[in-house]
């Protein structure tokens, strides 16, 4: 079983990289993907069906990771808004000239606002970088699970997971 | 005094779905449970479930919970609120109702005018389905006001939509803490930390993560030494442990905190069935005692079955699953061909065992398995 | 502190009323709602103070299991208050030991 993610709360560069559901630099060069960020062998499986591409398997028994067929996911996004573990972000390097985009759940109060600048924060909820909101999505289908998409300097987009929450 | 086929205990998902499955069997079924509100765990977990799509994973706890209770019904169920169970001998459940202007369901139609009444009801068969029971953590201060279950936090969020507290530290990391952490921030609170006594975090790495890019530390190798203030929470002591369990000395940190939950987990709230006979067998990856049980889910006792996080504290896939295999033995018991349908039992028994793979669940199906072994040498023919 | 806006469960939804007594000061409850969650949303945390060493005492489990949280309710002693609903004009105070109201 994983080691540092049981230790510190979130997983670390090298156990995503060999995890099934992460993709590859160079697919992630090419344009918007998925990155799975469930790298345990839990029992759970709505991710699979959630995308139309059936770009992500889990089969049987239901605690294999989710694999993720990095040529079929054409970057829709349709699956972060319905994995439960909140697992799943949506990255595109070619967002537009030397930025990035990352599209995560985000079930707080207040929500952002289209074009604000927010202070992006990494897996341990540190701040990296600041980064421009592009999008608040939240419909019926999400079941109130509003993705949230900020543009971020390019080399942050593996690191940024998050924004810091506004204290009500 | 009332006369029933089936009588269930516990209107969670274990006992919701044995009642359906019972009355879909023709049995006259009624379920008690001591709540206000049907549902069991599930009416206070706003969040999407994980687990298999079959159980409605990705759905919200709440929804299931409708849905079930909604289902059970529809297939003519009586779902009794506000009602206790506090004795069963032989085929007799000793009830005490309460009637609240707040419960969703009227009291059925005996009901008097007075506030409360006791009943007896005479099942020709049981299935208990009474959940877990949190554990508790003794350190110095945890009677102070301020220290809770984190399921008492949980209940009055979700439920009654009061914050209990603003700075909270959470004492556990397995699921229910790392869950609870973050429903306490989806509430307006500030988790402050989530401590852990052993060098690892018990609960899904996906929870874990959720609450870490909130900025919330999990500190594992850590302790409570203790909680202060004048007649309630206002500050806690953690330190680090060492391998040995001993504190690190000079590691040693206060914290301003006026809430502290404890999640320390949860085990089966076994004691109903032990006053009814039902004999015990000590399982700790089951969390604690647990009622023996045979593959039928029947106990020690004739008549009675046990599911869900009674017969071993697990997840609501694998209580749905059970209280389904429960309510078929059950129901099927009291038909002339006694067994349930052989394929409808073998695919329960395929997907449990499917649930109870992996890392975190093989040593569910392990035990499950001993006490299986056990029930051989014990349970009724 | 109440629950007013939340991200899953929508805006907390308008009920009537109820009116409630805690040590001689009216407090404003949720039809419904337990006496806990009233004197909670109060910032009350002190529901009784033991026998013999009068330590103070509130809500643990929040489900009816602990009697951590007993209030003498109405005259009665030893009510636990996180699964009693509120009543109008219901009279509540903190319990001294085995049943003593008041502050
Ligand atoms: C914070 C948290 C998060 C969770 N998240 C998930 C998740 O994401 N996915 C998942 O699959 N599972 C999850 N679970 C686990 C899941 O909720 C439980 O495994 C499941 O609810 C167990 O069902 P049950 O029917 O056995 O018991 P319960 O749901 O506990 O129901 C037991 C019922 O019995 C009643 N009762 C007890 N004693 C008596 C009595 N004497 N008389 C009358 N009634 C009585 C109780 O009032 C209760 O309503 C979570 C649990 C917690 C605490
Ligand atoms: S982004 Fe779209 S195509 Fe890619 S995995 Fe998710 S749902 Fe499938
Ligand atoms: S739905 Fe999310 S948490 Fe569940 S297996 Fe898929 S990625 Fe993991
Ligand atoms: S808090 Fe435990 S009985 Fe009320």
């Amino acid at each position: 079983m994983s080691q540092v993610i049981n230790s510190r709360g979130y997983p670390s560069q090298q156990e995503l990289r060999n995890a099934p559901g992460y993709p590859s630099q160079e697919r992630l060069e090419k344009g918007p993907v998925v990155a799975i960020e469930c790298i345990e062998e839990i029992p759970c499986n709505p991710c699979e069906q959630a995308c139309p591409q059936h770009a992500i398997t889990i089969g049987t028994p239901i605690t294999n990771c989710p694999h993720l067929d990095e040529d079929k996911c054409i970057g829709c996004g349709l699956c972060v808004s319905q994995c439960p573990g909140l697992a799943i972000f949506l990255i595109d390097l070619t967002h537009s000239q030397g930025s990035a985009s990352v599209a995560f759940p985000y079930e707080y109060l207040p929500l952002p606002k289209e074009g604000q600048t927010v202070c992006a924060v990494n897996r341990a909820g540190e701040p990296v970088c600041s980064g421009t909101v592009v999008r608040v999505q939240n419909p019926k289908r999400n079941d109130r699970t509003p993705v949230v998409t900020v543009a971020v300097p390019c080399k942050y987009a593996t690191q940024v997971r998050g924004i810091l929450r506004s204290r009500r | 005094m009332r006369e029933v086929d089936l009588a269930v205990v516990g209107a969670g998902p274990a006992g919701l779905t044995a009642a359906i499955e019972g009355a879909k069997r023709g049995c006259s079924t009624v379920v008690l449970d001591m709540n206000p509100h049907p549902g069991g765990q599930l009416i206070k977990q706003i969040h999407k479930f994980f687990g298999s799509r079959e159980h409605r994973a990705g759905t919200r706890g709440i929804e299931i919970a409708d849905t079930l209770f909604h289902e059970a019904e529809s297939t003519g169920v009586e779902v009794m609120v506000r009602a206790e169970v506090y004795a069963i001998h032989d085929s007799t459940l000793e009830v005490a109702q309460t009637f609240g202007e707040d419960s969703p369901i009227l009291p059925s139609k005996e009901a008097t005018t007075s506030h409360s009444r006791s009943l007896s009801i005479v099942a020709r068969r049981i299935v208990l389905a009474m959940g877990g029971a949190e554990n508790a953590l003794n350190f110095p201060g945890w009677t102070l006001p301020g220290v809770m279950g984190a399921g008492a936090a949980q209940t009055m969020i979700n439920l009654w939509r009061v914050l209990p507290g603003e700075r909270i530290l959470m004492v556990g990391a397995g699921n229910v803490g790392l869950i609870v952490s973050y429903q306490l921030m989806q509430a307006g609170g500030e988790v402050v930390a989530v401590i852990e006594a052993t060098p690892r975090i018990g609960g899904y790495g996906v929870h874990a993560a959720k609450i870490s890019r909130a900025g919330v530390p999990i500190l594992t190798s850590h302790t409570i030494v203790g909680a202060s203030g004048e007649s309630r929470v206002e500050r806690a002591v953690i330190a680090k442990v060492d391998p040995s369990w001993r504190i690190v000395p000079g590691s040693e940190e206060e914290l301003e905190v006026d809430t502290i939950c404890i999640a320390v987990g949860l085990r089966p709230n076994a004691r109903l069935a032990s006053l009814a006979g039902c004999k015990l067998h000590y399982s700790p990856s089951l969390g604690g005692w647990v009622p023996i049980h045979n593959s039928r889910m029947e106990t020690t006792v004739p008549r009675i079955y046990i599911a869900g996080d009674l017969s071993g504290v697990e997840e609501a896939s694998t209580a749905l699953e059970e209280g389904r295999l429960a309510g078929i033995c059950a129901a099927a018991s009291l038909s002339k061909e006694r067994a349930g349908d052989p394929e409808e039992i073998k695919a329960i028994e395929q997907r449990l065992l499917s649930l109870r793979s992996g890392p975190f669940c093989q040593r569910r199906q392990d035990a499950k398995q001993e006490l299986i072994g056990i029930a051989e040498t014990q349970c009724p023919k | 502190m109440r629950v007013i806006h939340h991200p899953i469960l929508g805006d907390l939804p308008e009920v009537r009323q109820v009116k409630i007594w805690v040590d001689g000061k009216e407090i404003a409850a949720r039809k419904g709602e337990p006496i806990a969650a009233a004197i909670a949303a109060n910032g009350t945390k002190i529901h009784r103070y033991t026998t013999r060493r009068e330590e103070p005492r509130g809500v643990f489990c929040g489900i009816g299991q602990c009697t951590d949280c007993v209030m003498v309710v109405n005259g009665v002693p030893n009510v636990r208050t996180c699964i009693t609903p509120v009543t109008e004009g219901m009279t509540v105070e903190t319990q001294h030991g085995a049943g003593r109201g008041g502050r």
